[in-house]
């Protein structure tokens, strides 16, 4: 059973209480960072407050539930991508940056030999492409980009000659500066067809829409906490049990062995394997109760939501500013999550974000760490407003009053 | 609270939509360029020295219109002046953007003489008062040090 109330859900978040230069604050950055609900906060105060140890090894009370509560996240955000292997198919790890550096050290030099091909696209974050850069400088890897078509969709045009060679696709689910829904499933089979996995970045999409990676048939799928109502500091890189039992360590240290003597070591199995150290518990106690409450909202309906504002908000737009403003990214909402990246005629996104701000309004201006898909667009910088499911109606028309004032200064 | 007033000075806006010294300088004239990775602000300074006296300046690259308005109003100013005062306005104006808020709100004597050597410049004095634009304004100076830097090794 899930119900679904935006208004309810604003409720549900501390931080919409705030008042910034007068104002109530309007927060359009949720593609960066989500607003964190009360459930979240309570979730880690009652770790913090009644269970805190480390975990895995202790004998005491605590000790167990502080593991009992690490593994239940797990065992949480296994049930929300719905692992066919469960929690054992969950790694955390610090960011979804941390989970590629994971996925590109660990699996990529395991598996990559010089000259095979790492396939992304233009329109990654620079998480899912400075990685491979690295390992082709390591291990002398390819890497290659799938084009973007002026209408900001990928262009699978020449994916044949593209795919030649390659042992990983590694795509966007959705696009953090255009907001374009990738064709997850279409792409995995593609990948599959060609003998190649799918790793996903999910940064965007897993915060935004349901996902089922026994559907979408993807190999990878990778995220952070905190795009999703969860806290800073955690990350999961999702695979198949089956993948991840072959790869090897990447971090070493405590936590990751099955035995360590003067002569060497051997790697824990499972999850373990690849969490070096004493992990963040609190944290990803904060993301489980993140999930319970998306499941909660149901995230059909969040996705649902976001489309209205999304569709609402780009007619308005286009309305309303008469060509003066416009968004890089899709022009209607199909497959199109609620990201809009906007290029203000005559006003630099700084600029327009410095505006935005008298006004209370939260959105972000810079390259948002993809520098190729700018440069794709001849552009250096956007400013990106993004919606989450404590948006309304009403944060749109406070944006647009602020824009129209900050068209109005410089003009 | 600091007001977007403080910050868009008409002369800064005025600088931003018409750039001066607007271009670039064929060599021998110096270029170096400055970059804010942050914010993708980008910057190249071309400098012509002759006798220790700045005699051309030009500029290009894109920014917002805090780094667009400094460097313009940067070029204007150390135009035909000798290096060791051009030296001494970057000092001037850099201190400026490194003062607190209140020093320059009280009517603090060194600061308001300081203003008053900067002239046209002193419109960026609100700056300081929105820390993540300091950097914007201070991108063209530092990039100006670094060209004379170069030049008198």
């Amino acid at each position: 059973m899930t119900s679904f109330d935006a208004r309810r859900v604003r409720g549900d978040i501390p931080l919409m209480q705030r008042v910034i230069n007068d104002h109530p604050i309007t927060y359009l950055d949720s593609g960066s960072s989500s607003l964190t609900p009360r459930s979240v906060i309570e979730a880690m105060d009652r770790y913090f407050e009644r269970h805190h140890a480390n975990v895995h090894r202790g004998v005491y009370q605590t000790a167990n539930e502080a593991t009992e509560l690490y593994e239940g996240a797990r065992a949480a955000i296994a049930r929300f991508l719905h692992a066919p292997g469960g929690a054992d198919e969950v790694v955390f790890t610090k960011n979804s940056t941390e989970s590629f550096n994971l996925l590109a050290r660990s699996w990529g030099v395991a598996n990559l030999a010089p000259g095979d091909v790492v396939l992304v696209s233009e329109m990654e974050h620079h998480a899912n492409i400075v990685p491979w850069f690295q390992l082709r400088e390591s291990h002398g890897i390819e890497v290659r980009f799938i084009p973007v078509t002026d209408d900001f969709r990928l262009d699978v045009s020449n994916i044949e000659e593209l795919m030649r060679g390659v042992k990983l696709l590694s795509i966007t689910g959705m696009s953090n500066v255009l907001g374009t829904i990738n064709p997850v499933a279409d792409l995995a089979r593609l990948a599959h067809e060609h003998g190649a996995l799918i790793a996903v970045d999910g940064a965007q999409s897993v915060a935004h829409l349901p996902t089922d990676v026994q559907d979408l048939d993807v190999d990878f799928l990778i995220f952070s906490g905190h795009k999703m109502l969860g806290p800073t500091g955690i990350g999961v890189l999702w695979s198949r049990a089956d993948i991840l039992a072959d790869m090897p360590p990447f971090l070493g240290g405590g936590g990751m062995i099955k035995d360590v003597s003067v002569d060497g070591f051997s790697a824990a199995s499972g999850p373990a394997r690849f969490e070096a150290g004493t992990p963040p518990i609190a944290q990803a106690v904060g993301l489980g109760a993140a999930v319970q409450y998306l499941e909660g909202l149901g995230m059909a309906n969040v996705a649902t939501h976001e489309k209205e504002l999304t569709g609402d908000a780009l007619t308005r737009l286009a309305l309303e500013f008469d060509g003066r403003v416009r968004v890089i990214g899709p022009a209607d909402t199909t497959d199109r999550g609620g990201v809009l990246s906007l290029d203000v005629e005559g006003v630099h996104p700084h600029d327009v974000a410095q505006v935005l701000d008298q006004f209370g309004v939260c959105v972000r201006p810079g390259h948002h760490c993809a520098k190729p898909l700018m440069k794709r667009f001849g552009l250096s910088a956007t400013a990106r407003a993004s919606f989450g499911p404590y948006s309304l109606v009403r944060d749109t028309d406070v944006l647009l009053e602020a824009l129209t004032h900050a068209v109005g200064m410089f003009a | 609270m600091s007001s977007l007033d403080d910050l868009y000075r008409e002369i800064i806006l005025d600088h931003y939509r018409s750039p001066r010294n607007r271009g670039e300088l064929a060599p021998p004239a110096h270029r170096v360029e400055g970059f804010n990775p942050l914010c993708g602000d980008e910057i190249v300074v071309y400098v012509r020295l002759e006798d220790g006296v700045v005699k051309d300046i030009k500029l290009t690259g894109h920014g917002c219109s805090i780094s667009q308005a400094s460097s313009s109003l940067m070029s204007a100013a150390v135009k035909g002046k000798s290096t060791d005062e051009v030296r001494a306005t970057i000092a001037t104006f850099k201190d400026m953007m490194t003062a607190s808020e209140d020093s320059s709100s009280e009517g603090d004597i060194t600061a308001d003489a300081q203003l008053r050597r900067l002239g046209e410049l002193a419109a960026l004095a609100g700056v300081v008062k929105f820390p993540v634009r300091i950097k914007c304004a201070t991108l063209a100076w530092n990039t100006l040090s670094q060209a004379l830097d170069e030049m008198s090794i």
